[in-house]
């Protein structure tokens, strides 16, 4: 019988060194079996680390803090939003079961403290050795809480967003999108975070308008776009301050009347005018003109220059942030052949371009700031546990994008549009303001993107500002501006 | 060294791994870490259970194998360890019972003078074990726990006849086979097909106790009992067609068991593609996996691991029976749980040898048959907590928590210990 029991047990030597195996191989697909949904290991895993606390620009207002909970033995910290939906769209959420998005999720690493050198190491397995929880790092913001506030509250729950800018450093003072979410009904009542009754569809709260896409940027730009026109027409050399046009009321494209703005009187004939005057009342026609005269491509490099065709700058996710430019079916659309784009109705800013107001607050800030396009930028540091300063953001400018002359040249044609031309409902009592309204016809009845850029003081610009709604039936001066007055004066007031 | 003093040095390592392990629980389970002689004690005390043991194998059998009982004291400790980690009250409950156990096995040491005797009463333990089998089918008696009818209810008492009958069976059947085995590989041909006369009431027994564990619907039991019996009768015959035979059998009796009754269905189907229903039919394997996945190789360290939802309740449900390994896997790693089952390789290994240098065919079938009990327990269980084989439900040996597991599994050694002693005697009697 011994040969049986020895065989019996080279059986049985086999099938434990199976179990070994079997074992072995779920750790070797323990990274794919981690990222499953229902695996509590990971996620608890993230339960224990105490995430940085994310703050506004003024280090007090504390946009993202956590709640501390004790289960089985350890401390447990659940993310809280004490603001809600103030700046929602700017630290996103990190939940358990719904991932991250926002800066939560760009700069987890920094809130888990993960971005480690070698010494954090050596500390961080001492404190685990010693069962001491990790502590991340907190970030402060640039954004301007009181600003974002007034913002939010002039959006009132329609469907658009406000950009503002610090035009010299590229600082983000304020970006609000509109309808806002709460961030804390993300991990456990998403549909109540995603209901909104916002007049606009979808209204998508969750969806940043201030940068992201659907994936094309929700807003057409109309005639605010015609400042980025304007600046390439100086710039370009093709035309002057004093260069005068005939405007009869259209102009013609191939072979077609393209007609001005029209109210209920008809579309308005301005006659013989300036660039100035063109600015001022924004005229169509003569923007229309001068895309012909300079071609699509002239238009469409300048605009690359400001930062289309790119994902604009940003510390946030880049899945939420899509390029400005030209969209044709859901694509981001770049022709080679020049005659594949109506120069006229792009000069105009109608054609297929579409934009996130990042990008167009960026537009505006560079000519605030003399033809110079800053980096921007949302957080201003990120500080260790231990008060230490991990990482500051410095002013970075990018390129120059046009002359200081021109961008000196197109100032006084833009406070003109604030102080008699469309714009004159943002204007600041004591305080001369640069600006571009804009009114995007849809097709449809009541349901025009309406916008409206600016900088305040025109002198010394401390502010740089794009505000653009969805689905107004005014224009954009009677719509956008105001809230734009409304915020600046906000800025200008806390920043002295 | 003799073998006595071999064994005191082995439960001396038990002692210092086993005071290492209680105080690290107690050590995680507070927030500031703080340093207590509670901990100290309870391994003290566990310890001290452990060198009784040892004295009455000193006096008793004292040529005993001296591995055995240290590998069962620290399989012993790391389950007592994991369920206090996972919940003290339990572990408390679960010491009560290692406290029976080896107090049982004292008393069958210190009562049994001759192991040899049980040969006689082989035909009553057959029939013990299949008595013990069809009680928790008894209306009044027998108790429903997760679908499965394998509970007794006597007053406050309640226990799983199933575990002693494992042990009945081996007797029944190292007697039967010692005394049937010529008969039995006899036959014509390498296929041999013996009289039904012989393995007529063989056959009756196996059928009788597969009946009794489908209609108890105790799939991890029936198993283990069929896989008790062909490793028995191929050790007895040394006949692979008769393991072929009964695998064959087995095969079928499952793809019986799988069109008639839908349990047995589900649990291949979990086998098959445990994401399937990850949030219900296949809950409890992929959790299980997700624990062992994240172990890594040195574990997350007692206490650390992620077992114990906020409610209290554990993610895997019967953590501390079934799917202890999985929690062993996930607190200790891939190192621990390897060295767990290196510890059940060792005591086979051991058992085996016992088995073949006893002189008797009793003896040699019934070390063998205790042996491979205690290893194809282990395989079905870890097995089917890791997905390797679908997952029935049954008690990792001295580990799980569980009384009537703990007492059998003590009463399975002592035995093992019996024939190892008398082996030993005889060794150095013809010396």
């Amino acid at each position: 019988m011994n040969t049986q029991i020895r065989n019996l047990f080279l059986v049985f030597a086999f099938l434990f060194v199976a179990l070994v195996g079997m074992s072995s191989y779920w750790l070797w697909r323990a990274p794919d079996l981690e990222a499953r949904q229902g695996n509590p290991n990971l996620l608890v895993r993230q339960l224990l680390i105490e995430r940085g606390l994310i703050y506004a620009a003024n280090g007090e207002t504390v946009l993202a803090r956590n709640r501390e909970q004790e289960v089985d033995g350890q401390t447990w910290f659940r993310r809280r939003y004490p603001e809600r939906g103030l700046a929602a769209h700017v630290h996103g959420y990190s939940t358990i079961q719904r991932s991250r998005t926002g800066l939560e999720e760009s700069l987890n690493d920094y809130l888990t403290g993960s971005n480690a050198d070698l010494a954090t190491l050596l500390d961080r397995a001492g404190d685990t050795l010693r069962g001491l929880t990790r502590q991340g790092n907190d970030v402060v913001t640039t954004i301007d809480a009181n600003a974002q506030r007034v913002a939010l509250d002039a959006l009132g729950g329609r469907c658009g967003s406000v950009v503002a800018l610090e035009p010299a450093s590229g600082r983000v003072l304020v970006m609000a999108s509109s309808p806002t979410f709460d961030p804390n009904l993300v991990e456990n009542r998403f549909r109540q975070a995603t209901r909104s009754n916002a007049p606009c569809d979808p209204a998508a709260p969750l969806f940043n308008r201030a940068t992201a896409g659907f994936p094309s940027p929700a807003f057409i730009p109309g005639s605010t776009f015609k400042v980025l026109t304007a600046a390439a027409a100086l710039d370009s050399g093709e035309f002057s301050a004093t260069s005068e046009f005939d405007d009869p009321g259209y102009c013609i494209e191939y072979g077609e009347r393209v007609y001005n703005y029209s109210d209920q009187a008809g579309p308005r004939a301005f006659g013989r005018v300036d660039l100035g005057d063109a600015v001022e009342n924004s005229i169509n026609s003569v923007f229309c003109n001068i895309g012909k005269e300079l071609g699509p491509r002239v238009i469409l490099d300048y605009a690359k220059e400001f930062g289309f065709y790119e994902d604009p700058p940003l510390e946030t996710p880049g899945d939420e942030r899509a390029p400005s430019g030209l969209w044709s079916n859901g694509r981001l659309f770049d022709p080679e052949d020049p005659n594949q784009i109506d120069p006229g109705r792009l000069a105009f800013g109608q054609e297929r371009l579409l934009v996130t107001p990042l990008q167009m607050a960026m537009v505006v800030a560079t000519i605030a700031n003399g033809g110079v396009l800053m980096r921007p930028h949302v957080v201003d540091r990120i500080v260790a546990p231990d008060g230490d300063v991990v990482t500051r953001t410095r002013p970075d400018d990018l390129r120059r994008v046009v002359s200081a002359d021109t961008a000196a040249t197109l100032t006084p044609m833009m406070v003109r549009v604030v102080s008699s031309g469309t714009g004159t409902s943002a204007q600041i009592p004591g305080v001369e303001v640069a600006g571009k309204t804009g009114t995007a016809e849809t097709g449809r009845q009541g349901q025009n993107d309406t916008g409206f850029i600016a900088f305040a003081p025109a002198g010394s610009p401390r502010v740089a500002i794009a505000v653009y709604l969805q689905n107004q039936s005014g224009t954009g001066g009677a719509t956008a501006a105001p809230i734009a007055k409304a915020v600046m004066e906000a800025i200008l007031r806390s920043n002295p | 060294m003799s073998l006595r003093t071999r064994e005191l040095v082995n439960l001396v390592v038990l002692g210092i791994v086993t005071t290492i392990g209680f105080v690290s629980v107690y050590l995680a389970s507070q927030e500031v870490p703080e340093f207590s002689t509670t901990s100290l004690s309870y391994a003290a005390f566990f310890l001290a259970l452990f060198v009784v043991a040892h004295l009455i194998v000193r006096i008793r059998l004292p040529l005993a194998d001296p591995h055995l009982l240290p590998i069962a004291g620290i399989l012993t400790a790391i389950g007592l360890t994991m369920i206090y980690r996972i919940e003290p009250d339990t572990a408390f409950k679960q010491g009560v019972w290692v406290v029976i156990g080896v107090g049982l096995f004292a008393g069958a040491c210190l009562l049994l003078r001759d192991y040899r005797s049980l040969d006689a009463l082989k035909y009553t333990c057959g029939i013990g074990a299949i008595v013990l089998l069809v009680l928790p089918a008894v209306p009044g008696l027998g108790l429903e726990v997760n679908g499965a009818r394998l509970w007794v209810s006597v007053g406050p008492l309640q226990f799983q006849p199933g575990e002693f009958a494992k042990v009945l069976l081996v007797i029944f059947l190292a007697g039967y086979l010692r005394d049937n085995r010529e008969l039995l590989s006899m036959g014509y041909g390498r296929i041999g097909v013996p009289s039904p006369k012989h393995f007529g009431p063989l056959l009756l027994i196996w059928g009788g106790a597969m009946l009794v564990l489908v209609q108890t619907n105790d799939l991890g039991g029936g198993l283990l009992l069929f896989s008790i019996f062909l490793a028995m009768l191929y050790v007895a015959t040394g006949r692979w067609p008769y393991v072929a035979v009964g695998l064959a059998l087995f095969a079928a009796g499952s793809w019986a068991l799988y069109e008639a009754v839908p349990r047995v269905g589900d649990r291949i189907a979990i086998w098959l593609d445990p994401w399937a229903e990850p949030d219900a039919a296949g809950y409890q394997l992929v959790q299980s996996i997700y624990s062992i996945a994240a172990g890594g190789i040195f574990g997350t360290g007692l206490g650390r691991g992620v077992l114990v939802r906020q409610d209290g309740e554990t993610y895997i449900p019967y953590l501390e029976t079934d799917f202890i390994y999985s929690a062993i896997a996930q607190e200790l790693g891939l190192a621990g749980a390897a060295a767990v089952i290196l510890l059940y390789l060792v005591f086979c290994y051991r058992g085996f040898r016992i088995a073949m240098s006893a002189d008797d065919g009793f003896s040699k079938l019934l070390a063998a048959g205790l042996t491979a009990t205690l290893a194809i327990q282990t395989f079905i269980i870890v097995g089917g907590v890791s997905g390797l084989i679908p997952l029935t439900g049954i008690t990792l040996p001295f580990v799980s928590y569980g009384g009537s597991s703990i007492v059998a599994n003590f009463l399975l050694l002592a035995l093992l210990l019996m024939v190892s002693h008398r082996v030993n005697e005889g060794v150095e009697g013809r010396r």
